[in-house]
């Protein structure tokens, strides 16, 4: 009887199979010998997970090569290296998103911050607030003002542009040899470095308004070549799944197409449209180099985006980190600089969670 | 009218674009007639353009060693090994990376990053110093092009992730339902249903990261610490076209200025797209 129990527990359908319990074992023993490996060299936290790992994943390998064969080794093996990856790919997250609340927290929790401007702030007030422990002055009103002006100005440009050219290539150009020029050059927008739209138009506006013109307004445009192609794409793909029937429902009551278009056509898009325009703003709201070359960097608040220099939220962290206001004690400029990374973290976050609230506020109701 | 109205802004589109190219053009042609010794550098167009557009092509090629067989990783986990209810989270956290502005990225690899490699690229430069990428002595900053690259790579990597993320979710259910019926184990079966279907598709999405990462500015601008040309990844130099541009622009003028312009000219008209 006990023999052929045996017999039975080894048959070929079983056979060299692993017990359930032997990934837990192998983890226990990988995190204990990691312990004991990372006490002889010196212990830390991040090398004692990250030795732990990489000895559960060799053991579950060769413990199944063993006795399971060498496809279900291979089978772990890629398991083990797809999640490593992963894990691999949220580090920098983590990493980025911690330094950044580390290191912008105070800066964004000193008084004033949040209210006051670069102006007379100097080298020596900074060289002050070090030497006698006084809260850093300065503050990012300015940045941030011409961060909103700026992305406002570039979202009324290219808008109705963008919804307008999507209406195009959905509604009235029936695939002709024009909208396949235009999707193609849609897609060679999308391409362009963000330096080179911010090129385009510091150049446009130097030859139009006279040669080193710097104003909100050649930033808004800038960002908009940026912008243009991204509303395009997204509202072009959301009025294609639009359904025909509700246009030839209206068709049949006799309303003309653009009463269609406008009435029927864009409010049943209109969530994903909201949602793409925000996604847009989001992705335009964080850009550096097109406002480096085009805005100038302002010390003062300026509400006009049509003369003067503007600051920004990103050139504002980009000149402050570059050059330190003070020279020779960077502190208080890195501290303003990575509150306003914070900030603007903080807002890219916001429109993205909009832009899937808006989605969601906005569908069309299905329900009867 | 209304028609009117989107076919204008069609083309408005097209003359955007072809007043971009022509902008480009016109603000760079002095430079190809001007006389070498006026030429930032001294020694002619070519001279000065040759090491930027090495130095953009090492940074790019770095971030895509790096972030390719990652990004492709990270697309499969997401699509067929984690569990359903979690992958849809999962996109949205890899999506977060692709939100976070480049400029933070920059000054994260400037502060954070580059002081945690100093000690690896010490520690290259002793042991692995007979090679020439990491010939030393590495730098005392660790704002290299290797740290720029890795910068870029981590850019990169939500592109790559989520364009492989939805090749592989079109896969057709029923070739992957034959190879598991065959017995295939699933890495077997990504292996000869998956990652056939999804070729052209990963080539492109690694395609429009090579794009990015050629575009990019200001994270180079802030992480890499600009030099001459050199070998080595691990000591301070090399430049990058588009970070060149950004830290001369702003103070160029005159043929300074018009110097800038065909870095742009040929960044833009590389495979950016």
């Amino acid at each position: 009887m006990a023999t052929l129990m045996t017999e039975r527990k080894r048959s070929a359908l079983t056979r060299g199979r692993l017990p359930k319990s032997t990934p837990w074992v192998v983890a226990a023993s990988s995190i204990v010998v990691a312990a004991a490996l990372m006490s002889l060299i010196g212990f830390n936290v991040f090398g004692w997970a990250v030795l732990s790992a990489v000895l559960f994943a060799a053991g579950n390998v060769v413990s199944s090569a063993v006795v399971e064969g060498r496809r279900k080794a291979t089978d772990k093996l890629a398991t083990s290296l797809v999640l490593g990856a992963f894990l691999v790919a949220l580090l920098p997250l983590v990493s980025v998103i911690w330094t950044v609340l580390v290191n912008g927290v105070p800066g964004l929790l000193a008084p004033g911050f949040l209210g006051t401007s670069m102006k007379g702030v100097t080298g020596a007030i900074d060289n002050a607030s070090v030497a006698n422990h006084t809260p850093v002055l300065g503050g990012v009103y300015h940045a941030f003002l011409g961060s909103v002006l700026i992305t406002v100005w570039a979202t009324l440009i290219s808008v109705p542009v963008g919804l307008l050219t999507s209406i195009y290539l959905v509604e009235y150009s029936d695939g002709n040899k024009f909208s396949k020029v235009i999707t193609f050059l849609v897609d060679v927008m999308t391409g362009i470095p963000s330096i080179v739209a911010g090129l385009f138009a510091a150049a446009f506006f130097g030859l139009v308004m006279g040669p080193g013109t710097k104003t909100g307004f050649v930033a808004a445009v800038a960002l908009s070549v940026l912008m243009i192609p991204v509303v395009v794409r997204s509202s072009e793909e959301m009025l294609k799944i639009v359904p025909n029937e509700l246009r030839e429902a209206a068709y049949a009551l006799g309303v003309r197409k653009w009463r269609t278009i406008l009435k029927v056509v864009i409010p049943t898009a209109i969530s994903g449209i909201a949602s793409g325009v925000t996604l847009a703003i989001a992705r335009v709201i964080g850009e550096t180099a097109p406002l480096l070359v085009t805005a100038g960097f302002a010390t003062q608040i300026n509400s006009n985006v049509f003369a003067g220099w503007m600051a920004s939220l990103p050139t504002f962290i980009y000149t402050q980190i570059m050059t330190p206001t003070s020279p020779s004690n960077p502190d208080p400029s890195n501290q303003r600089a990575w509150a306003a990374a914070l900030l603007l973290i903080l807002l890219v976050m916001l429109l993205n969670l909009g832009a899937r609230l808006v989605a969601r506020i906005f569908a069309p109701k299905t329900g009867r | 009218m209304f028609s009117g109205a989107a076919l204008g802004a069609g083309v408005l589109i097209v003359a955007v674009l072809f007043a971009v190219a022509m902008f480009l053009v016109i603000q760079a042609l002095p430079t190809f007639s001007a006389a070498p010794a006026d030429i930032t550098g001294g020694k002619g167009f070519l001279s000065y353009i040759f090491p930027i557009v090495v130095g953009t092509l090492i940074a790019a090629a770095i971030a895509l060693v790096i972030a390719t067989p990652i990004g492709v990783a990270v697309a499969l986990f997401i699509s067929h090994y984690a569990p359903r209810n979690m992958a849809r989270g999962l996109g949205y956290v890899v999506d977060l990376l692709a939100a976070i502005p480049s400029v933070i990225y920059g000054a994260w690899g400037a502060t954070f990053l580059a002081s945690q490699l100093k000690v690896p690229y010490q520690w290259l430069a002793d042991n692995a110093g007979w090679i020439p990428i990491f010939g030393g002595p590495a730098s005392g900053t660790g704002k290299t092009i290797l740290t720029a690259g890795i910068v870029l790579a981590v850019m990169v990597l939500p592109i790559i992730a989520s364009l492989t993320r939805e090749i592989f979710l079109q896969t057709p259910m029923l070739h992957q339902e034959a190879a598991l019926a065959l017995g295939a184990t699933r890495w077997e079966m990504i292996r000869m249903a998956v990652l056939p279907f999804a070729r052209g598709g990963i080539i492109s999405a690694v395609m429009l990261g090579l794009g990015r990462a050629l575009g990019e500015t200001m994270a180079v601008a802030l992480v890499l610490s600009s030099g001459p040309m050199i070998a080595s990844l691990i000591r301070s130099g090399n430049q990058t076209i588009a970070a060149e541009i950004a830290l001369n622009f702003p103070e160029a003028f005159g043929l300074r200025l018009m110097n800038s312009s065909p870095p742009a000219w040929s960044c833009s008209s590389s495979p950016c797209w």
